[in-house]
């Protein structure tokens, strides 16, 4: 591994831009929901303003919290945090891509998740459980489509590498690939609910027949609480991030290229804005569905994405 | 023009999968409402990649097909179909016989035998557009599927439309679209075929006081 | 003093474990005695694990031993497969013994002390013996003797009625097993009559006989192995028996099965079809789909493990049937990426599955509860046990940085390389396979969630559990080993490669290169393809973890206070409230229903005193095992007529049969 001085500067800014602006484009996304709503909603900077509120707040913890469930806010933040690295979003020449590739991305997501389930389990609480359960219901489904996506991916561009990927898709010639279609929707519907949603979770509720997220993290407060809502918006960063990476990877930045770097930042800012704004568009037109309802929607994205690498052996091989 | 030669055999496999991927999510819907919207992109798609086979292949023909496309199956049978459901009052509830999961997987494996029955077919075809030929035999089988998975008139008929949706598609595919008279002639025989269709469901729901086609099997002789 | 050859230490090891078993029946009753045995047994494996590294790297060693028939000598023979499994099965089992001395009672209603000691120890030592055995005489016999004595370790708390039918059922697949292997043996000679190995790798096989020969070994060992359809006994036995010894089954015996499977087809026929590994490949996917989604439903702690080690055997299954199509295809770089991951993953399995069911022996040991509905919490109670098994269940829910998610980065690796396949149908199943593989990792996770969450999180379920007390010195050394085999096998996978490595180059005649040259990075075939490298990965995890939780501490204030836990406002939060094991199997049992046999009833709304109860079975009971066991009543049924219980009836039966012959031969 020798890592260029860019790529160790691409790779800590967009380490730090992932963290510092994963807040923001959840503020985004529920402003551009507010608006389309027709509401004037809480304005831009209302997540900086929450976890402000919640870092100074004294935590109550219940008396038989174990150190496993007071370690989990810190884990989900660090694995999330790692997954924000990984994904290129300003230039594809990153130190950390040689560690881990998209099966290592989707083992990192699927860890968090371990660690807020067991989390949720462990007070030992009616909301808890059921917040665990329905969270690894989502789990195992959008898992292995999430997968599949990358693998799609990953055949088109031959390898399994992140960086690779997007090099392939952003650098070499223009040409259409059918089988992304097939991924793009089924990468759609997995974020959706992977995010907590609206068809399949509704990130404004505390409607305990319907809440999934917001269940496992009823015991939460203080300091806790902000990492879990902080780790909750990094993972829409990173699930945005990759998205954007997978089928709109135009303005990533090649290898050593200083310049790429700086004009990647503009055009990453202006895809995320609009990425958001479609975030919202979609979770307005559709109504949040059953909760057994749930599996039938990833199982269909799971095999819209198997598809996907079906058509990309049919039809590109 | 050099964009087309090199962007337009991508743009039509492109709209292949779009066909394909349509095919597959009117498998997985449950209302009738968006079985019908579906319906109507399956038509603007398959207009589009008609128009785009005769912007690269030049043949003037198919401008016409693409034409009658875009009124008959974008325009005139969406609308009566709407008509219909209006009418019937029918609007959300299709269920459905087979889950919906186990309704995709016997799909995937029909996508499969379909390519694999269109392999030596397209290998001799040689035209341009010869790859898509699999995806348009997998549309018909995967519309054909729907057919039977659902127990209500409405939605095996829009299931019936869009097989032939995929027959057309085959059609333009693999060969450049049929003489403009057979292709005219098939047009006409779906509209009154859902003419005679919408007829019919008034006489089914007359009699059996709902749209359920398993009624119909009341009908046989003991 | 010379140091002897890794062969004849690995044979006298074994020899060891026989004498310190049958040292233990000097007095049959004392458990002091048995005690002190299995930290020696330890000291052994240890030993047979140092031996097999020594003869990983070794040429191979042949051995004729003065034992056996006068005609038929014992042959054994040390080479870099069975080295392998030997490095497996010692560092294994001496955790397991280690363990096993701290948690040997003296129960009254099982077996003695003594007789417990020398079941396990001639277990072990049969089970060495099959891994060195080199004719088909002298493996069958070790064969017989390891399924004989995991039988009677099975039964030891034999009083239980459903333990000796557990038993029962074991026997009986293990014996069907046998036959099927013995079948495969003589398939294998090819009408020479010598049953060495040595002289089957030389005969060249017809593809048919081959053919034969595969199907059989996949049969005979699928059936100890646990595959679909023969894996009934599975979830039987595990949890009949007592906690090291389901460690044991698990982790080292379903691997012998796999041992076997290898080195009949890869080694004795030498050469395979790719079709053959189509088989495996489906085999081992519907048996690691099937175990895990039975595994999400399960109540009972070892059999949700049990049916997790179906799982897992499939996966590894699953990896020798790509290998095998690959080398069936002469693509031999791939061959050997698939049987990478596939011993890797046997040996990650070992560990993890060996650490879970110890994790539940100490449960077992400190609540004598083994339901899932009975427990809860233990992690205040247990804290060395708990965070033991949280290492086990992140590593068998296939999570980085530990050993499960990296056999399976391995796995799915050598899968994204498929479409090379020269075969239509095949590169358009390969995806399906893929899938299969990635559904299958993400139920892991789900099961394990269940499986952690139920019975060391949340509150106690039963009153008792209060007085649970955590695992005492050996059991924790035990525990603790195998945790850190998890972490080291999960941050070393180049290290394991290395090991593999002339086995690969043995079997498939390529090895797999690790590609990058620093023992950081994994990259199989090219490092532009994939890299992964577990330990930057971890390091990374780790110093951001530590920079957000010294930022937060540093910027903010550190007040807590604890208080009852909150649960949206609601009044009552009793232990009752939390999800049951079958409340959290509930979705996995709708999402597949098709699956599962369910019978169950639910209370009428009004019922005062309402009772719920639902079962999910496996459908193939009733489809396969209950009609042939029918059809063989009625078989046996007709041979009845010929009993009449007159002395005189047999002999005239016996007259008939003299005169008949004696016509044949005329």
């Amino acid at each position: 591994m020798n890592a260029s001085l860019s790529g160790l500067a691409a790779q800590f800014t967009e380490l730090a831009l992932a963290v510092l602006l994963a807040p923001l484009l959840t503020g985004w996304v529920n402003q551009c929901r507010a608006w389309l709503q027709n509401k004037s909603g809480p304005g831009l900077l209302q997540p900086y303003r929450l976890l402000g509120k919640l870092f100074q707040k004294e935590i109550v913890l219940a008396t038989n919290a174990s150190p496993l469930f007071r370690a989990a806010p810190y884990l989900i933040f660090g694995c999330l945090a790692l997954a924000a690295a990984i994904v290129p979003t300003l230039g594809t020449d990153l130190p950390l891509n040689a560690a881990a590739d998209a099966i290592a991305l989707v083992g990192l997501l699927a860890l968090a998740r371990l660690f807020i389930s067991l989390a949720g389990m462990d007070v030992g609480t009616a909301f808890g459980t059921l917040g665990a359960r329905r969270e690894m219901l989502v789990g195992f489904l959008a898992e292995p489509a999430l997968l599949m996506v990358l693998f799609t991916a990953s055949l088109i561009s031959q390898s399994t590498s992140l960086a690779t990927i997007v090099e392939t898709l952003a650098h070499r010639d223009f040409v259409i690939y059918p089988s992304l279609a097939f991924a793009g929707v089924a990468f759609t519907m997995v974020s959706l609910a992977e995010n907590a949603r609206i068809p399949v979770d509704n990130p404004a509720t505390h409607l305990e027949l319907t809440m999934i997220h917001e269940a496992m993290i009823l015991e939460y407060s203080g300091r806790h609480l902000a990492m879990v809502e902080w780790a909750a918006s990094l993972k829409l960063f990173v699930y945005s991030c990759m998205g954007l990476a997978l089928f709109f990877p135009w303005g990533v930045a090649g290898g050593g290229d200083w310049l790429g770097i700086v004009l990647a930042l503009p055009a990453l800012l202006a895809k995320l804005a609009v990425g958001g704004a479609a975030l919202a568009l979609i979770e307005i037109v559709s109504a949040k569905m059953r909760i057994f309802r749930a599996p039938e929607f990833l199982g269909t994205a799971f095999l819209l994405a198997v598809l996907a690498l079906l058509v990309h052996v049919l039809l590109e091989g | 023009m050099p964009f087309l030669a090199h962007y337009g055999t991508q743009l039509i496999n492109l709209c292949a999968a779009v066909l394909l991927l349509l095919a597959f999510t009117m498998l997985t819907q449950r209302r009738i409402l968006s079985l019908i919207h579906l319906y109507t992109a399956q038509g603007l798609v398959l207009f589009a990649s008609t128009v785009l086979v005769a912007l690269v292949t030049g043949q003037a023909e198919l401008y016409k097909s693409a034409a009658l496309t875009l009124a008959l199956k974008v325009l005139a049978l969406p609308w009566l179909l709407h008509f219909l459901i209006r009418r019937l009052n029918v609007k959300w509830d299709v269920e459905t016989l087979i889950n919906i999961p186990t309704t995709m997987l016997i799909g995937i494996v029909l996508v499969i035998l379909a390519f694999n029955l269109a392999a030596p077919i397209s290998r001799l075809a040689g035209t341009v557009t010869r790859a898509t030929l699999g995806i348009a035999m997998a549309s018909i089988l995967l519309s054909f599927l729907m057919m039977i998975t659902r127990s209500k008139a409405v939605p095996q008929v829009i299931g019936f439309l869009s097989m032939e949706n995929g027959l057309f598609f085959a059609a333009t595919a693999a060969v450049y679209g049929m003489p403009f008279v057979f292709e005219f002639g098939i047009a006409f025989d779906v509209l009154v075929a859902v003419l005679i269709m919408g007829v019919f469901f008034f006489q089914i729901r007359e009699r059996f006081d709902s749209l359920d086609t398993r009624h119909l099997e009341r009908l046989k002789e003991h | 003093m010379r140091m002897p050859a890794p062969l004849d230490a690995a044979l006298l090891l074994a020899g060891g474990w026989l004498a310190l078993g049958l040292g233990a029946m000097a007095s049959p009753r004392s458990i002091a005695l048995a005690r002190a045995l299995f930290p020696a047994g330890a000291l052994v494996g240890l030993a047979l694990a140092a031996v097999g590294l020594a003869g990983l790297f070794d040429a191979p060693a042949v051995r004729l031993l003065p034992l056996g028939l006068p005609e038929l000598p014992f042959h054994a023979r040390l080479d870099c497969l069975s080295a392998f499994f030997l490095v497996l099965l010692g560092s294994v089992s001496a955790a397991v013994s280690v363990f096993a001395r701290g948690y040997l009672r003296d129960d009254p209603g099982s077996h003695p002390p003594g007789l417990q000691a020398l079941c396990y120890h001639v277990f072990l030592a049969s089970m060495a013996l099959v891994l060195l055995a080199d004719d088909a005489y002298f493996f069958m016999v070790a064969w017989e003797s390891m399924a004989l004595s995991s039988f009677f370790l099975v039964i030891t708390d034999h009083r239980h009625a459903e333990i000796r039918r557990a038993g029962y059922l074991y026997l009986l697949i293990a014996h069907l097993g046998a036959i099927s292997i013995l079948l495969c043996f003589g398939a294998l000679q090819g009408g020479s009559g010598d049953y060495t190995f040595d002289t089957m790798r030389e005969i060249h096989q017809p593809a048919a006989w081959a053919s034969v020969a595969f199907l059989l070994a996949l049969a005979g060992f699928g059936a100890k192995a646990g595959l679909l359809p023969l894996h009934v006994w599975l979830p039987e036995a595990h949890p009949a028996a007592p906690s090291p010894v389901s460690a044991l089954l698990s982790a080292v015996m379903l691997k012998t099965a796999v041992y076997g499977m290898l080195r009949v087809t890869l080694d004795l026929i030498g050469f395979s079809l790719w079709w053959w590994g189509v088989v495996a490949l489906a085999v081992g996917l519907a048996s690691a789909l099937f175990g895990i989604v039975f595994a999400a439903v399960q109540s009972d702690m070892k059999r949700l493990l049990a049916y997790s080690s179906i799982e897992n055997v499939g996966l590894i299954v699953a990896g020798f049937g790509l290998a095998l199509v690959f080398h069936g295809f002469g693509m031999a770089r791939l061959a050997a990426l698939a049987l990478t991951a596939t011993l890797y993953h046997c040996l990650n399995h070992a560990f993890f599955k060996g650490l879970l069911f110890l994790a539940t022996g100490s449960v077992l040991h400190a609540t004598s509860e083994r339901s899932l509905g009975r427990l809860g919490g233990l992690i205040h109670r247990m804290p060395w046990v708990a965070w033991c098994a949280l290492v086990g269940t992140i590593a068998i829910a296939g999570l980085p940085p530990l050993n499960g998610f990296a056999s399976e980065w391995l796995l799915l690796q050598a899968f994204l390389f498929t479409p090379g396949l020269p075969q239509a149908y095949l590169n358009m199943l390969v995806p399906l396979a893929a899938a299969a593989v990635a559904l299958t990792a993400a139920l892991s996770g789900y099961v394990m969630v269940k499986f952690y969450g139920v019975v060391f999180l949340g509150q106690a379920r039963e009153a008792k559990l209060a007085q649970a007390h955590d695992a005492d010195l050996w059991q924790r050394a035990g525990l603790a080993w195998l945790a850190a085999g998890c972490v080291a096998l999960g941050l070393a996978p180049t290290i394991v490669i290395g090991l593999v490595d002339p086995i690969a180059r043995m079997l498939v005649a390529s090895g797999m290169d690790t590609g990058s040259g620093s023992w950081l990075f994994v990259a199989p075939i090219d490092p532009a393809r994939a890299s992964y490298s577990p330990v930057i990965f971890l390091l990374g995890v780790a110093a951001l973890v530590a920079i957000a939780w010294g930022s937060v501490r540093f910027f903010y204030h550190g007040r807590m206070r604890r208080a009852a836990a909150w649960d949206c406002g609601f009044p009552f939060i009793g232990p009752r409230m939390q999800d049951s094991a079958e409340g959290f199997g509930q979705p996995v049992k709708v999402v597949f229903r098709p699956m599962f046999r369910i019978r169950g009833e639910a209370p009428a709304p009004l019922d005062t005193r309402p009772r719920y109860h639902e079962s999910a079975d496996d459908r193939l009971w009733g489809w396969l095992y209950v009609p042939v066991a029918r059809a063989v009543d009625r078989a046996t049924g007709l041979v009845t007529v010929l009993q009449r219980g007159r002395i005189s009836v047999y002999l005239l039966y016996s007259f008939a049969t003299l005169l008949l012959l004696l016509l044949i031969v005329r």
